[in-house]
Parts: C-alpha cells; sequence; structure tokens
C-alpha cells in the first residue's frame, strides 16, 4: 500500500463529497416516506432513473436545458407518488408488503425504461458535461457541484417546512400519532398524498442530478439501492438533513478507501460503518 | 406425521423423471425450481415463521457456493464432500451473526432485514479481494461430477431434489412442533413470548442456524451446476429478493407456502425467458407480484387457510363467562417453610422517575395479596420486575428460596411464575386454542404439544371460553380477550400468579364472574399477586393487601384494617384541608 499524495487525497475527499450528496440527495425522499409514511418505497430508484431518462430524453433530443426539465419532471412526479399513495391506502398496504409492491413497480419501471431507451448505456451531453474549474490544486467538476448545490438546498427547504410550517407540524403529528393527530383535525390522508407526491418529486430531482453525472442503464437502477439505504437508515429516518450528512459521511469514507487501497474495497467500508451504527447506536432511531 | 408421507412419495415418484427419457431441458428446469423451494423455504423457516425478515440469504447461499467452490477446485475435495461442508461454514457464519444481532433486541423488524442486507455486502466485499476469488471468479469445469443418474443433468436433479425433499420435511417438523409454536409466538410478540417461558434468543439462533445451513447446501450445489462462480453474480441482490418474493407470494405462515411460490415465479420467469417478450414478461412478473400483495396480503397458502377457517367460525356459540367446568389438578404445593416470595430493597428507575424505591415484600404460600396504590405508585413495574421484564436497578428477589433469575423472563416462567397483561397481549395470529397451548408447552408445565393442546381445551372450558378455541384473538371482545389472558396464565400450571388489572373495562356482571374465578383458581393451591383497583374486589378476595405510593410500600396488612389508615386514605385523596396547615 503506498500512500497517496496529500492532493491526490484532498481531491478523493472532494469526490467522496460529491458522490454523498447524491447519496443524500436520493436517500432524501426515501427517508421521508419511511419516517413519515411508514412506507419502504424501492420503486424510488426506479422513479429516480425514470427522472433520469426523461431528462436525457429533454435534453439531448428536445435541446432543453437539463436542468431546466427539472421543472417539467417534478410536476408529473407529484402526481405519480400521490397516485401510488391513494392506492397504498386504498389497500392499507402494511410497511413490509410495501416493500414488495413497490418492489414490483420497480421491476415494471425497469422494463418500460428497457423498452423506450434500450439496455445500451446512455450519456447525457450538456453544456455541464465536461465543465471543470480548478480550485487550488483542485478540480472541480460543475456537473457534481450542482448535484452538492440542490441536495443541500432541498434538504434545508424539507428542514424549514417540517420544522416552521402547519404542514411539517401536522406531519410530524401525524406520523408520531396519527389517531391523535386526526383528534385535533389534521387530515392525514391528504397529509401523505402531499407528502408521497413530494417524495416523488425528490426522486425526480435526484434523477436529474443523476442524468448530469453519471451514465445510465436500465439495471443500474438496483446498484444504489444498499448504500442509499445505508445513508437513509444512519441518518435517522425523516430527519432532512440526515441522509445528506450519512451520505457525504459514506461518501468520503469511500473516496479515502479507494485512494488508499483498491476500488473493490470501497463496500467494506460503508456497510460496516451501517453495522455498526446498527448495532450500538443507543437510543431509537 | 400427516405430510411426511405425502412429501416423501411426492419426492420418491419425482425422482424417477431422468429414466423418462425427456430432453435435458426439464431437467435444467426442474433443478431450478427445486433450488428455489430450497432457498425460499430455508429463508422462511427464521424469516416467515419468527418474523424476523433476512435480506441476507445471498451471504448464507455464497458461503456455501465459495466454500464448496473453493474446497473442490483447490483441494479437491469430492464434489459430494463438498456439500456438508458447505451448509457447516454457512450455519456457522449465521450462527456467529446472529449471537451479536438477537442480543441487540433492537434489531427486529426492517432493522434486521437491513442489517443481513449490510452483511451480504460486507461478505462479497471480502470475498471479491481475498484469494477466495479474487476477481476472476472460479471456473468449476474441471470438478468430476458423480454420476446419480443417466446423465449429468439429473446428477444436480436429483441432488436438488434430495435437498429440496429434506428442506420441506424440516419446514413441516418444525410447523408441527412446540419449537415451531415458540417461532410463530415470537413473530407475534416476542416479549409475551419470553414471559411465557418461550427461550426466544435460542429459538431464533437454531431457526438462523438451521435457515443457514441449508441455504449454503443449495450453494454448494448451485456452485457445480454453474460451473463458474462470481462474487458479483453470487451475492446480488437478486437472491434475497427473490426469495422474500417467493416466500411472501405463496405466504410465510404455513411450511407450503415457500415452495408454491418457488414453483410460481420459477415458472413464470422460465415461460418469458424468451427474446422479444422478455421484457414483456419482466413486466408481467411485476404485475403479477403487486395484485397478489394488494389481494391476498396473506399469501396463496395464507389466503385458502383463511377461506376455509371463516366458515366454521359462523357455527361457534357464545362463550359463557360463568362455565363450571373442573379445573385441571395443579401440581402439589412444596412444603418448604418461609415465604414464597421474598423481594428486599427493589429499586428501579426510568430516566430520573424512581419508579420502586427499596421495595420489601413478602408473599406467602397460598395467599391472595392485594396490592393497591395511586396510578404511577409502581404496582406495573413491580410486576414487570418480578417477571423479568425490566432488570432491577437494586434488590433482590427470591422465588421459595432461590435467586430469581434476572432478565431472564423465559426461565423465570419456568420456575412457576406467570403473569397477565393489563391491556391483553395475545399472539395475534395464533388461534385462541394455541395461544393457551403455548404457556403449556413453554411455562412451568412444559409439556409436549399434544399434552398441551388437551390441557389448553380444558382451561379454555375452566375460563369460558371453549367454544372459541378456533378463532383468532382479533374476534374476541375485552371480556373474553381479559380471560384469555387469564387462561394463558393458568395453563403454565404457575404457583405464583401475578394479575395485572385483570378486571378494569369489565361490566360488573363480568366482574362477578371474574371473582368467581378467581376463588376457584386459588382453591387448587396458587398464591395470587392481585392489582386491582375495583375496591370491592380486592376487599373480597385479598387476604392481605400492600399498599405502594410512589415507589414505597406505605401499608400492609388485613384489608379492613389497611383501607382506614391515614397513609393510605392520604396518598389517594390527598391531605385534610387542616391538616396540611
Amino acid at each position: 500500500m503506498t500512500f497517496p499524495s496529500s492532493a491526490l487525497l484532498a481531491q478523493s475527499v472532494l469526490s467522496g463529497v460529491f458522490v454523498g450528496a447524491l447519496y443524500g440527495l436520493l436517500g432524501l425522499g426515501l427517508s421521508l416516506s419511511w419516517g413519515l409514511l411508514r412506507q419502504i418505497n424501492l420503486a424510488h430508484f426506479a422513479l429516480a432513473f425514470l427522472g433520469a431518462y426523461i431528462s436525457y430524453q429533454l435534453a439531448s433530443v428536445g435541446g432543453m436545458d437539463p436542468l431546466a426539465t427539472l421543472l417539467v419532471i417534478a410536476p408529473c412526479f407529484f402526481a405519480i407518488g400521490a397516485g401510488l399513495q391513494w392506492l397504498f391506502a386504498r389497500f392499507e398496504v402494511t410497511p413490509l408488503n410495501s416493500l414488495l409492491v413497490t418492489f414490483g413497480l420497480t421491476v415494471i419501471v425497469e422494463a418500460l425504461i428497457q423498452w423506450l431507451w434500450t439496455a445500451d448505456f446512455r450519456r447525457l451531453e450538456s453544456t455541464y458535461g465536461d465543465a471543470k474549474f480548478r480550485l487550488g490544486s483542485l478540480y472541480v467538476p460543475v456537473p457534481e457541484l450542482l448535484t452538492l448545490g440542490m441536495a443541500i438546498a432541498l434538504s434545508a427547504a424539507v428542514w424549514a417546512t417540517l420544522r416552521y410550517t402547519d404542514l411539517g407540524r401536522s406531519l410530524r403529528a401525524a406520523a408520531e400519532d396519527a389517531p391523535v393527530a386526526a383528534a385535533f383535525g389534521v387530515n392525514e390522508r391528504a397529509l401523505a398524498l402531499v407528502l408521497a407526491g413530494a417524495c416523488a418529486a425528490l426522486a425526480g430531482a435526484a434523477g436529474v442530478c443523476l442524468a448530469l453525472s453519471y451514465t445510465l442503464a436500465p439495471s443500474q437502477i438496483y446498484t444504489w439501492i444498499g448504500v442509499v439505504f445505508a445513508a437513509v437508515m444512519m441518518g435517522g429516518l425523516g430527519r432532512a438533513f440526515g441522509p445528506l450528512i450519512a451520505g457525504i459521511v459514506i461518501g468520503v469514507s469511500e473516496a479515502v478507501t479507494m485512494a488508499l487501497t483498491a476500488p473493490s474495497w470501497a463496500p467494506l467500508v460503508s456497510f460496516s460503518l451501517l453495522i455498526a451504527v446498527l448495532l450500538l447506536r443507543p437510543e431509537k432511531l | 406425521m400427516r405430510a411426511f408421507a405425502p412429501i416423501l412419495l411426492a419426492g420418491g415418484a419425482l425422482a424417477t423423471i431422468p429414466w423418462w427419457g425427456l430432453p435435458a431441458f426439464y431437467e435444467s428446469f426442474l433443478y431450478l425450481v427445486l433450488h428455489w423451494i430450497v432457498l425460499a423455504t430455508s429463508w422462511n423457516i427464521l424469516s416467515g415463521y419468527a418474523g424476523y425478515f433476512s435480506f441476507g440469504h445471498g451471504a448464507f447461499f455464497g458461503a456455501g457456493v465459495y466454500a464448496t467452490a473453493t474446497l473442490a477446485s483447490r483441494y479437491d475435495v469430492p464434489f459430494l464432500w463438498t456439500l456438508p461442508a458447505a451448509a457447516l461454514v454457512a450455519a456457522v457464519f449465521g450462527v456467529l451473526l446472529g449471537a451479536v444481532v438477537f442480543r441487540v433486541k433492537r434489531v427486529r423488524g426492517e432493522l434486521f432485514a437491513l442489517l443481513t442486507l449490510a452483511v451480504t455486502f460486507v461478505l462479497a466485499t471480502i470475498v471479491l479481494n481475498t484469494p477466495l476469488d479474487g476477481g476472476p471468479g472460479i471456473y468449476l469445469s474441471a470438478v468430476p461430477i458423480p454420476k446419480l443418474g443417466p446423465s449429468v443433468a439429473s446428477s444436480f436433479y436429483l441432488l436438488a431434489l434430495a435437498a429440496a425433499v429434506g428442506t420441506v420435511a424440516i419446514a413441516y417438523a418444525i410447523y408441527r412442533s412446540k419449537f415451531g409454536t415458540g417461532l410463530f409466538a415470537i413473530h407475534d410478540d416476542e416479549d409475551v413470548a419470553e414471559v411465557m417461558g418461550v427461550p426466544t434468543y435460542r429459538c431464533k439462533l437454531a431457526a438462523f442456524a438451521l435457515s443457514c445451513a441449508l441455504a449454503g447446501l443449495a450453494g454448494g450445489i448451485h456452485a457445480l451446476f454453474v460451473s463458474y462462480v462470481t462474487a458479483g453474480e453470487t451475492f446480488s441482490i437478486t437472491v434475497p429478493l427473490t426469495v422474500v418474493l417467493m416466500s411472501v407470494l405463496g405466504g410465510t405462515r404455513h411450511w407450503a407456502g415457500p415452495a408454491l411460490g418457488a414453483a410460481a415465479i420459477t415458472a413464470l420467469t422460465y415461460a418469458f425467458t424468451a427474446g422479444d417478450v422478455a421484457i414483456a414478461g419482466k413486466a408481467f412478473t411485476g404485475v403479477v407480484l403487486i395484485i397478489v400483495i394488494l389481494f391476498m396480503p396473506q399469501g396463496i397458502v395464507g389466503y385458502v387457510m383463511a377461506r376455509r377457517r371463516r366458515p366454521a367460525d359462523a357455527a361457534v356459540p357464545a362463550a359463557r363467562a360463568t362455565a363450571t367446568a373442573q379445573a385441571p389438578v395443579s401440581p402439589p404445593p412444596d412444603t418448604d417453610h418461609g415465604p414464597m416470595l421474598e423481594v428486599r430493597g427493589l429499586r428501579k428507575a426510568f430516566s430520573g422517575v424512581q419508579a420502586l424505591d427499596g421495595v420489601d415484600i413478602d408473599v406467602r404460600r397460598g395467599e391472595i395479596v392485594g396490592l393497591l396504590g395511586p396510578n404511577g405508585s409502581g404496582k406495573s413495574t413491580l410486576i414487570n420486575v418480578i417477571s423479568g421484564h425490566y432488570r432491577p436497578d437494586a434488590g433482590t428477589l427470591q422465588f421459595e428460596g432461590r435467586a430469581l433469575p434476572v432478565r431472564k423472563a423465559h426461565r423465570i416462567a419456568r420456575a412457576g411464575i406467570a403473569r397477565t397483561y393489563q391491556i391483553p397481549r395475545p399472539f395475534a395470529h395464533l388461534t385462541v386454542l394455541e395461544n393457551v397451548a403455548l404457556p403449556a408447552m413453554f411455562g412451568a408445565a412444559a409439556l409436549n404439544r399434544v399434552a398441551a393442546e388437551r390441557d389448553a381445551r380444558q382451561w379454555l372450558e375452566f375460563s369460558g371460553l371453549a367454544g372459541k378455541s378456533n378463532v383468532l384473538p382479533e374476534d374476541l371482545n375485552l371480556h373474553q380477550r381479559k380471560f384469555l389472558e387469564l387462561a394463558r396464565a393458568l395453563a403454565s400450571r404457575p404457583r405464583l400468579l401475578l394479575l395485572d388489572e385483570v378486571l378494569s373495562g369489565l361490566t360488573p356482571g363480568e366482574i362477578d364472574a371474574a371473582v368467581d374465578l378467581i376463588g376457584r383458581i386459588r382453591e387448587q393451591g396458587t398464591t395470587i399477586v392481585l392489582v386491582e383497583h375495583v375496591m370491592r374486589v380486592v376487599m373480597a378476595l385479598a387476604d392481605r393487601i400492600v399498599v405502594l405510593n410512589q415507589g414505597r410500600v406505605i401499608a400492609e396488612g388485613l384489608p379492613a384494617d389497611v383501607m382506614t389508615q391515614a397513609v393510605v386514605v392520604e396518598a389517594y385523596l390527598g391531605k385534610p384541608r387542616d391538616a396540611r396547615s
């Protein structure tokens, strides 16, 4: 094992922060729906990839600015999320069965993507594409920086909404004790529709960021599941900044491991970290 | 024994297939069906029966794959000899993991699922980066395959068939056994199961070990079937997700559910693997899964079983609480001297609140002690500490002259102490009869399953629930649930019975029936500690009264004397105005 130069190490830490930001952005909606709706939504990953492909299509064929595609994707996904929540409420799906139903949805979306865009790799070529700038001895790629900015902005928005608005307070009350919240006039069903819609829109936002910096293939839906769940659990369910902070911790630890040893050792760090958190964390999640 | 013969007969019939002269394709297809039956059924032993959903089945399957691959390719161990090793490696790995994880109470439900998934990725990374694999995968085409049937494909088919028959038979045996009942109770309410005498930690560990061993065996066979193993393929998310889907589709609460689900999903995916329809087939599998979960959340077998049980319910007549059946004979009391239960200096605090603040209580053999006190005085905490639910901060508990094991609720139950819960906590998915039979198997009586069910019927009759033995607890009203709590506590044949507000919420008529019942319990020689707010009941039943207030004993003695003492009146009603000034 050779010890890398400090510049290389700093660059790894930076790339770890960027990857972590995407973990956090993917985890944000997942954490909210798990913590506040008690749903383990595997379809979140499928929606994110669907968003990425739509963004790719609108930007590379339709000529839109990749970030502007979010204006189209977010409202559409909000409607999809709310529709799915209606279905979940209609059939009173338990948390465990939600996992299975959303896995079914994931398979369907994967098939849909494969049918529309084939199983080949797709890469969004845009004005941001390879843009990067120098900061001291570090290279900062623009698409990743946009992802970090979006992750921070959306986490802050979710945090402020949960903390300061009536909507957020009702959501937290309903998650804590639904019958009591209902007795105090909280319309739990309507809230759940809004929240599920928002989570799906967040998946869409994560999808746009995916399209900006990564090569897309339908089968890659599954590669993100493990590490993003690790970020969600470590960050604490239903907490706005939890996934982002945990995502960055995981991303940086992975990047440093890759720099110090071989890239193939990277998962060991993040998942050992997750196991340690699960076993040693003193209070309830 | 009823299903062993059909399982073995079916296995024997299927074993003749290689000699029918079918194309090799069928044997390979059937191999896959059997392979998934082993994996799904073995997963179900822990995850379905006990409710510990594991997403780590891929890790134990993979441990088996790499055990066989390494032994066969590097050490030239004959293929068949590697299979027991594959099962053993997976089982040891599972036991080591379980020994850590099952001690942490918090890691249940989703957290257990996530933890086992993380373990899979950790193991995959280690395998990939060490000489076990090293990256390029392991070729096994040079390993000789023993000739069990007319062709190589049929050899694999017969091996998988033997594994599948064995696995399903094991799942069935557990389903019918005392061990299985314990697992089902853990699924519904682990804490109550422990208090009823189920050694939950050991049960989970044993189920996990079996589950892992069988997955390892399937892995060992599969390593040679695919003949080229890679870490990426072996430890992919496909194995855990597929076994979960198969089991849930078939039904996780029945021994045959996972096998049915495995056959259905394997057939479904195989039907769609050809060219153009592959994508449509994938989407179709997703649609089938969603529809089944939405309309049959209990799985196919669960759905059928529920349909079969319903019509029987209608015919059951309403139970009468005033039934006068004779109770089964209880064990003769021991003849040693001194108090039966001796509590000394017991203290317990919850984040600053001193719930028990140095409690001394004696309970003598054969008496009924009324435990009184205002809300929050520590009565329920005392019951919870004696029954082993909480660990005391300080103090000693002696039962029949021996110290009670601390925080080992199942051993306390074995020692002869039973309790009821203020809010009934029946096992939701066990029938009323099974609910009562469980403590008879795991409590002080320690009966076998048949004797326990016979006993349970008597206790149901004793408590007026005889007509309800085959319904689920959700179909009982509050009063019947309270009596079910009593029947469960009695079925373990306790020498000391702790009753925590069994009468709250009942109507006066129901209370009279319950008082009659408690009187009859005492006549059999059972000692009772009665926590109760209904004063006329305490006055009628109790030989002696102990009053708690703010975690301390403030008075004890004969009922009529205690209730007129100034400290007791004060604790309930406050100080008179003139006394305060």
